[in-house]
């Protein structure tokens, strides 16, 4: 039996040219960069190149990028670090209900020190509104952060146009691009926002490295302290190897975006039209249109998402509930609860596909015809 | 090619890269995730880390990975202090300690917490009846490196921890990062210990931290709840069986390397000593096999390393994470030596490839060097 792997939203394979890459670095490259020989200088160059490309992925500049072990290291970096370099100008945090994690735990621990947060309800659609963060916003504001596209419905955020706003503002600004980095087109001018946060295995590339970029002369106070890696903001030796796999699977990303986006979002579309060809009943969480291209979470009526779930398994289909991070156990997701109230069926019965690498038009389709053979016999029909 | 700089990093072994690429390749799932594939990369992760805890004689809970020594360091300090700061605020650690522990402290001081550097003897050692003096009831935690990184001198943690036993009230945290398949460590003593992989053969961006069964720590990363709490975000799956299996074959070997590094040691300063220019700052009794750290009076330190460099070899100016702003050790200057002597001192630190021949080339290199370079100044 083919596995068929729709869960890219929670990680995804590592394209082979990363490994290639990888494989070959750890084998020629070990210097430590920071070491002043021969060795330490080559490992140097290759973050340093690795880093232009990153910057230049964005829009930004080298020294604008910090890199991280991830993307809830540069989540909790990227508030904590504002919160705490900016405390003397006031302590109020905007942020919305459906951030990933590492975003909304990071602000409750910062409620706990004395910040106060406001989280932005959204609509059905998954969507916080400009005016909510408009009223939100006070004198003693020191930072917004709002998520480029979610992670569980994958619903995109108007950042643009709250960029655009806060250029009256002095909040700093924040968006978690964890999901759309890769598949959307980010300019970080063009967005105007001050802080984004990046992971590399969302994109093909190795697991425990990402990145932070950090707006030339927003300041923020480090989390890890120690040797002067990344220009003194964020200590501990640069991990070499994935750095140079991440460069990789960046630029793999680019030269396949476009074509990659008209894919998932065919993927969608069959999907959807299979299932209603079926005639199963069921819904779209959030919007077809403005959403990631590749998360379409869907709601069957009369299903239960682990019974869903362990079928789909059986029938070789890798799915999800929501985020993995959360799925260890499936706790109602906090996304849906926030677009369709604590009562809603639809936390009880929604599953998220998340399309990616090697996926094909033929999978889509064994997928559609699983889930609606699954969902008939679960609802006995 | 003769690289004798393994204590600011090691040279991956082969069937660490083999697993790394094999498991990025074939289990790539989150461990996270409820279906089969990230049910087997979480199966990997669960092996890896009993792996490591039978190795070490731990339990597979007591291990927390991290993304490397640093961070290890970081989460140790600043976590336990935090998690405990209203049993006291009073922490202690050593002048000599590497920077990710130093300035851990030095931003607790600014948190509040009161903190007493020991002093180092002029073996770089420090004396535990001081550690005994400096301990009072608000005392809550005690941050002692096992080995040195500059100067390679082992610290007396038994005894510490043993004097510790005295005090159930204070966590004792070991940085144990240059330690690893150099000098052995029993566990039972520490409540706390970091590790770091880059430093035995493994991959950068790995570690972990060990916390005895019982003791809870503030996290500094919060988020999906990984690790037990202590440490959010996607486990680096392939990275940390690629540790496991870099410490498995570093404390299989460790006797066997062990015998070859002492040999090299030996020869390296029996050779060295010999040079009239030379002061020898690593102690002849109870330092790492591994490290030597030296003088070499009227040489600034960069020329000598690059004069060295010419020849194929590669040794070290001060720690590689803080060689960048080509600052005096602050390790050789606690040892009370004169800053002159400091400045021109270079650290060189073996592994298990390296031979007696390259120990003697590396000798003889360094006394023609001395002489030529002396013929320039001259």
């Amino acid at each position: 039996m083919e596995r068929i792997y729709v869960d890219h939203a929670a990680t995804a394979p590592m394209h082979p040219k990363v490994i290639e890459t990888m494989t070959k670095v750890m084998a020629e490259q070990f210097g430590n960069p920071s070491s002043i020989h021969a060795f330490g200088r080559e490992a140097r160059h290759l973050v340093d190149e690795a880093r232009a490309q990153l910057a230049k992925s964005i829009g930004a500049s080298p020294n604008e990028i910090i890199i991280t072990s991830g993307g809830t290291e540069a989540d909790n970096y990227a508030l904590t670090g504002v919160a705490e370099a900016n405390k003397e100008k006031g302590k109020h945090i905007i942020t919305t209900v459906i951030e990933h994690h590492a975003v909304l735990h990071t602000c409750q621990q910062l409620e706990k020190r004395g910040f106060e947060v406001t989280y932005l309800p959204v609509d059905e659609q998954g969507k916080v509104s400009i005016s909510d963060v408009q009223k939100a916003l006070r004198d003693d504001t020191i930072l917004v952060s709002i998520m480029y596209g979610n992670n569980e419905v994958g619903s995109l955020q108007p950042i643009q146009e709250i960029g655009e706003m806060l250029r009256e503002h002095p909040a700093v600004f924040h968006t978690d691009a964890v999901q759309a980095y890769g598949l959307m087109n980010i300019d970080v001018k063009e967005l105007n926002v001050d802080l984004l946060s990046v992971s590399a295995h969302k994109i093909n590339g190795p697991k425990g490295i990402g990145f932070l970029y950090v707006k030339k002369d927003v300041k923020l106070a480090p989390i890890l302290f120690g040797g002067e890696q990344e220009r003194k903001r964020r200590a501990g030796t640069e991990s070499v190897v994935s750095i140079a796999g991440f460069q990789e699977a960046v630029k793999v990303a680019q030269e396949e975006r476009e074509e990659k986006v008209k894919q998932y979002r065919e993927f969608k579309e069959i999907l959807v039209n299979d299932l209603k060809e079926a005639q199963i009943d069921f819904s779209i969480n959030g919007s077809l249109e403005n959403s990631l291209p590749h998360v379409l979470n869907l709601s069957f009526p009369g299903t239960d998402v682990e019974a869903m779930l362990v079928n789909l398994d059986l029938a070789g289909i890798a799915a999800s509930s929501g985020s993995a991070c959360t799925a260890g156990s499936i706790d109602p997701s906090h996304v849906l609860v926030a677009m369709f109230g604590e009562k809603s069926e639809k936390l009880r019965n929604s599953i998220r596909f998340s399309f990616g690498l090697y996926n094909t038009t033929k999978q889509i389709h064994r997928v559609a015809e699983s889930v609606a053979a699954i969902v008939k016999r679960i609802t006995n029909r | 090619m003769i690289y004798f700089d393994n204590s600011a990093t090691t040279k991956p072994y082969k069937e660490v890269v083999d697993s790394f690429v094999k498991v990025s390749t074939d289990f790539f799932g989150n461990p996270s995730s409820l279906h089969r594939i990230g049910g087997e990369a979480d199966k990997l992760l669960i092996k890896a880390r009993k792996q490591i805890a039978d190795l070490l004689h731990i339990k597979a809970n007591e291990i927390i990975f991290t993304s490397g020594g640093t961070e290890s360091n970081n989460l140790a300090v600043k976590g336990a202090a935090l998690m405990y700061k209203n049993r006291g605020k009073h922490i202690i650690t050593t002048e000599i300690e590497h920077a990710s522990v130093r300035e851990t402290f030095e931003q607790l001081e600014e948190l509040g917490f009161d903190v007493t550097y020991l002093p180092v003897d002029e073996e770089g050692r420090i004396n535990v009846a001081d550690m005994e003096k400096a301990i009072s009831q608000h005392t809550i935690l005690v941050s002692v490196m096992h080995v040195n990184n500059e100067v390679g001198t082992i610290q007396p943690i038994e005894e510490i921890g043993r004097l510790l036993k005295n005090y159930p009230k204070i966590l004792f945290h070991v940085d144990h990062v240059q330690g690893v398949g150099k000098v052995p460590l029993d566990l039972n003593l520490v409540d706390l210990c970091s590790f770091s992989a880059h430093k035995f053969h493994g991959l950068k961006g790995t570690g972990f931290l060990y916390i005895r069964e019982g003791i809870q720590i503030s996290p500094l990363l919060t988020g999906g709840g990984q690790e037990r709490k202590y440490r959010s975000g996607t486990e680096n799956v392939a990275g940390f069986v690629a540790l496991a299996k870099a410490l498995r074959m570093t404390l299989e070997n460790e006797k066997k390397s062990l015998q070859n590094i002492v040999k090299t040691k030996e020869t390296v300063i029996k050779g060295i000593q010999e040079i009239e220019e030379i002061t020898i700052h690593t102690p002849a009794q109870g330092s790492a096999p591994h490290i030597i750290n030296f003088s070499i009076k009227g040489f600034k330190a960069e020329v000598f390393l690059h004069a060295l460099e010419e020849k194929g070899i590669y040794v070290s100016t001060t720690s590689a994470c803080s060689s960048k702003k080509h600052a005096t050790s602050s390790t050789l200057l606690s040892m009370g030596v004169p800053e002159d002597i400091a400045k021109s001192a270079l650290r060189i630190s073996l592994s298990y490839e390296n031979t007696m021949e390259e120990a003697l080339f590396v000798v003889k290199t360094i006394k023609e060097t001395v002489n030529k370079l002396k013929e320039v100044m001259n």
